[in-house]
């Protein structure tokens, strides 16, 4: 069997920022690829960079040195081909639930039939057990409908890649694990290339093909980890040994980094 | 029905309050009319002058506050927009929004004359002022999440702006309009201190010269009583705009 194709690339990519005491390094020499339909983990020390290379591969910002490219191409600037989940959903609080869903199709970049609009929406608000709340107001719904909502939305226009910053931190421990699980249902029905940020051990552990654990800033690669369970996955796959196993391993890493994180503000401050 | 007396019930208060102070004998009863003198002179009024009064104030408010807000709209979203801009702009709006708009009245007379468009320059700044703040603290306020998630689903810039900021504004601007009216109706009578012969600010100018208490009187409440009304259809418009809104301000 071939490798699937690359899609994703990081090539020796650095940033900086300007900061009080000159140029603060926030990803130092990054390379690492994203192949085809892989669904890639991005773990780390929280305020590491990891947010700062999903921006750079959803187009809103460039690398200070080093290249990210899609299909070989430098990226330029967002579009429709990458849906991005962001932390906070930024669903439309003016639309109602349907017409959340419709805004993409409504673009010129997309632009799509009534009928056809129709029928898309339909469709994500069945999967997303959104259907009873077509025409309700978002400021309605509960933050894993707003979740789901955000989903749906990103899901419409049909991209090829998904990138998630901790979609689902701010969800409860349930609604959380439902979700990951609808996820992966989704994404088994329709696969696309993931790259998901997140600071849960248990999620990444979960959900990926391949977990990248991030060091403390400056951010470079501390490992990456391949995940040998096969999919379709669900939740009995929390309670194997295996699992376990992988889940310490991956936590143990992290665990360091974080360590590293809390010894380098202490002697910053110092 | 029980929203009815809980409606009325403030007002019947302030009526009985109202004959308390006449009737108290703390102060000179002739200082205080009594609600059912002012009731009285208010019937007069209305076969006399009174309609034309009402017609000419609620006209210029409702041009000075039209076109002030229709200045203040673009004007406040620029500064909302562009945070630089805003940075050298935001002091001069504040040094003319401290000014009242009664001390301009002397140069106002100079420039625009006693006319009809004295009076209307008077109340479209007073307007200006007070929607342009409301616009721009609005929009500045708008986060910037629902342009990037835009962005992602492939808008272009002429869509993000109607698309997203337009709708976003709606709010802003429904509420810089009702400001401005506030505003307006609070400025009339100085405005209408400019030789006007027809006005309610008028009608109380002319009636203060005469002692004419009961006059007095009926133009503050009928001031009070359309502001009131304008407020409330304004609301009303907001509520169907705005629907999606947690709560009309």
């Amino acid at each position: 069997m071939t490798e699937p194709r690359v899609r994703i690339k990081f090539d020796q990519v650095s940033v900086q920022f300007p900061a009080q005491s000159g140029m603060m390094r926030v990803v130092d020499d990054v390379s690492y690829a994203v192949r085809d339909r892989e669904f890639v983990s991005v773990i780390g020390p929280s305020g590491c960079g990891k947010t700062t290379m999903m921006n750079m591969v959803a187009g809103f910002m460039q690398p200070s040195s080093g290249t990210v490219t899609l299909d070989g191409r430098p990226i330029k600037g967002p579009g429709p081909d990458r849906g991005v989940i962001f932390q906070e959903y930024g669903v439309f609080p003016w639309l109602t639930v349907k017409q959340n869903i419709a805004f993409g199709l409504t673009l010129r970049a997309n632009r799509t039939s009534a009928a056809e609009r129709e029928e898309i929406c339909s469709r994500y608000m069945q999967l997303m057990g959104l259907s009873d709340f077509a025409d309700a107001w978002p400021r309605m719904l509960s933050g894993g409908m707003r979740q789901r909502l955000a989903l749906a939305r990103a899901y419409a226009v049909k991209p090829q890649f998904l990138l998630m910053d901790e979609p689902f931190g701010a969800l409860d421990a349930q609604t959380r694990t439902a979700m990951q699980d609808l996820l992966l249902d989704v994404l088994a029905a329709e696969g696309k290339t993931v790259m998901l940020i997140t600071h849960s051990v248990e999620e990444a552990v979960y959900l990926s093909h391949r977990i990248i654990v991030m060091t403390a800033r400056p951010t470079r690669i501390r490992e990456i980890i391949d995940v040998p369970f096969p999919y379709p996955r669900d939740a009995g796959l929390h309670e194997t040994p295996a699992f376990g196993e992988l889940r310490a391993h991956v936590r143990q890493l992290v665990m360091q980094e974080y360590a590293q994180q809390a010894k380098q503000r202490q002697s910053q401050s110092n | 029905m029980r929203r009815v007396a809980l409606i009325l019930a403030p007002w019947l208060v302030l009526i009985a309050g109202w004959y308390g102070i006449h009737y108290s004998g703390l102060i000179n009863p002739a200082l205080v009319p009594t609600p059912h003198a002012v009731a009285q002179r208010f019937v007069e009024l209305v076969q006399t002058r009174l309609p034309l009064d009402i017609l000419m104030s609620t006209r210029r408010v409702f041009i000075g506050v039209l076109s002030g807000t229709v200045l203040a709209v673009p004007v406040g979203f620029v500064l909302g927009w562009y945070p630089n801009v805003r940075h050298f702009i935001d002091p001069l709006i504040n040094f003319f929004r401290a000014l009242p708009p009664i001390a301009l009245i002397p140069l106002v007379i100079v420039y625009f004359g006693v006319d009809e468009l004295a009076k209307i320059v008077i109340l479209f700044y007073a307007s200006f002022f007070a929607g342009v703040i409301v616009m721009y603290e609005g929009i500045s306020q708008i986060s910037p999440i629902y342009v990037r998630v835009s962005r992602t689903l492939g808008a272009t810039d002429s869509e993000i702006f109607r698309k997203v900021i337009v709708p976003l504004a709606v709010p802003h601007m429904l509420t810089a309009l009702r400001v401005a009216l506030g505003v307006a109706w609070a400025t009339l009578v100085a405005s209408e201190l400019i030789a006007a012969q027809q006005g309610l600010g008028a009608l109380i100018q002319n009636a203060g010269s005469f002692f004419q208490l009961d006059i007095i009187y009926v133009g503050i409440i009928c001031i009070g009583f359309i502001a009131l009304f304008m407020d409330l259809a304004l609301r009303a418009i907001a509520r169907r705009l705005v629907s999606w809104q947690e709560r009309i301000a």
